[in-house]
């Protein structure tokens, strides 16, 4: 009970850490709105040319550019989590602040990364999503159920992007530099999660295989039931499963590293 | 000291410290391979997202891969060069937040040309190299009858849309005065921008492209001069010689981002910490 009311407070500490910086907020969602208003032409010429490129109308397909301008800052999908500070944590030492507390350290983080992905998502990612529904054509269910499990989705999605992510920060125990791996992570995140395009418009096998890595479920996975092109409960299972095999194997490294890394510092 | 020697000593400053970046940078070969490297993969990701589109459809906007490769490659070599010219401007605010600021203000030199060359990154002519490579590619894959104007036309809009960009970075590290925190918005103008010139001008509504053209006239990176090299209508009634105006807009671009520079930088109050 008590451990559960610290990472409710932690997770509480992150999401107020970035509600108070508003001018940023604002700055992100005009930034994510032009890029949105972007993205959405290159579509519409895109399914103009090819309607129903896969499986996709049109105005799906503009939904889709909107969730994902939404969930971009939300899962941290080009960087910008607490992977950085941890990393840099871990780099000079005061990690060894972290690991005296008496609290678990990938689930403090967790706390924190959750904290911070709700306020973004609120903060940052709303603002542009309507304006896209006001201004375009788009396809939105009206039952209640499948909003449910829209949400369920971008929540289990969040768990996936910070098990990516805690292990690509703690990559820096033994490389005490991490930036090249987390700059490898960012690029495999924009490209495999269906940010740079919807996976299901990947040609052939390439399209298959990038939807089996976990960073489907970051974007593609809650696009999807949004749209109602996929399977509810098939893709939070899909979810589910790769958020217990991410934090299984952080859980695996930090103890690793616990272990067998002495402390950079004094 | 006239103008001129203020701009001379402005570029020497320059120089100066954009050598002692670089020279410092080369202290980690494999660093600055490996970060060169990574600049070059992140932009071509840009790329590769165009091609994958290219793999279901033959043309977007009515535009062919090749000539959709001219214009990412024209604005990816002038955006490349204007972000290692002076891309580290976008860090301004930061500087303003923690007081660094100051410290430039105590030096002999123009605090534009410090500012533009505070750490200067060789790692960003991967971007560069990944644009010009897509170019060439693009410009001898293309069916145009070549004529010595048109040859001409390629250096002339590099070099008039590197610097329209430049003058973006300058505007927009002149507004982070003002919004300390907000430094985000100037990267709908300088990465939104630089997405949106990589498609044709016929895929995006009027009223934008109106925008791009005659208010941040971006339009002039790529858009007008490709349209005139490539023989594809432009949306808006411009006249001929448009395509040739690069240097102009740029000018122009210029004098008023120094405006902006100068009113920043009048209105900046230290931290005092």
């Amino acid at each position: 009970m008590a451990a559960e009311r610290l990472y409710l407070a932690v997770a509480a500490g992150g999401f107020r850490r970035y509600a108070t910086y508003r001018a940023a907020t604002a700055a992100g969602v005009f930034t994510n709105t032009v890029f949105g208003l972007i993205l959405v032409y290159t579509y519409l010429a895109l399914w103009d040319e090819r309607p129903h490129l896969g499986g996709y109308d049109q105005a799906q397909a503009v939904t889709y550019v909107w969730v994902g301008q939404a969930l971009l800052s939300t899962l941290a999908i080009g960087g910008g989590g607490v992977e950085g500070e941890l990393m840099e944590r871990i780099r000079s030492g005061d990690i060894a602040v972290d690991l005296y507390r008496p609290a678990d350290l990938q689930m403090w983080w967790l706390a924190a990364d959750l904290g911070r992905a709700l306020f973004q998502l609120l903060g940052r990612g709303v603002a542009p999503f309507v304006f896209g529904a006001v201004f375009f054509p788009v396809a939105l269910p009206g039952e209640p159920g499948r909003w449910a499990a829209f949400l369920a989705a971008v929540l289990l999605g969040m768990v996936v992007g910070y098990g990516i992510r805690f292990l690509v920060a703690l990559s820096a125990f033994w490389l005490l530099d991490g930036a090249g791996v987390a700059q490898m992570a960012w690029i495999a995140g924009l490209f495999c999660s269906g940010l740079l395009l919807p996976l299901n418009v990947f040609p052939g096998a390439l399209g298959e295989v990038v939807r089996l890595l976990p960073w489907s479920s970051l974007l593609q996975g809650p696009a999807d039931v949004l749209l109602g092109e996929a399977d509810a409960a098939g893709v939070l299972v899909f979810q589910a499963g790769w958020a217990v095999v991410l934090l299984a194997a952080g859980r695996l490294a930090q103890r690793a590293a616990t272990r067998r890394v002495v402390v950079q510092g004094g | 000291m006239g103008d001129g020697g203020r701009v001379a000593a402005g570029l020497r400053a320059y120089g100066l410290i954009a050598w002692m970046w670089t020279r410092s940078t080369m202290a980690y070969r494999a660093s600055f391979a490996m970060t060169a490297l990574a600049s070059f993969a992140v932009t071509a990701l840009d790329f590769v997202a165009i091609l994958l589109m290219f793999s279901r459809v033959d043309a977007l906007g009515g535009w062919p891969l090749a000539e959709i490769g001219v214009l990412y490659g024209l604005s990816g070599v002038a955006f490349g060069l204007a972000d290692l010219a002076v891309g580290s401007m976008e860090r301004l605010g930061q500087r303003v937040r923690d007081g660094t600021l100051d410290t430039l203000l105590v030096r002999p030199a123009p605090v534009l040309a410090q500012l533009g060359a505070d750490r200067f990154a060789p790692r960003r002519i991967g971007r560069v190299a990944q644009g010009a490579l897509v170019l060439g590619w693009s410009l001898a894959a293309v069916d145009v009858a070549w004529t010595p104007a048109k040859v001409l036309l390629v250096p002339v809009a590099l070099a008039g849309g590197a610097v329209i960009f430049g003058a973006v970075f300058v505007a927009g590290a002149s507004f982070q005065f003002l919004a300390q925190d907000a430094a985000e918005v100037q990267n709908a103008f300088t990465y939104g921008g630089t997405t949106l010139l990589q498609y044709p001008p016929a895929v995006f509504a009027a009223e934008l492209v109106r925008g791009v053209t005659f208010v941040l006239p971006l339009a002039f990176v790529n858009w007008v001069p490709a349209s005139y090299l490539l023989g594809r209508p432009y949306p808006l009634d411009l006249p001929p010689w448009a395509a040739f105006a690069s240097p102009l807009v740029a000018a122009v671009c210029c004098a008023l981002a120094g405006l902006a520079w100068r009113a920043g930088l009048r209105s900046y109050r230290s931290t005092g910490s």
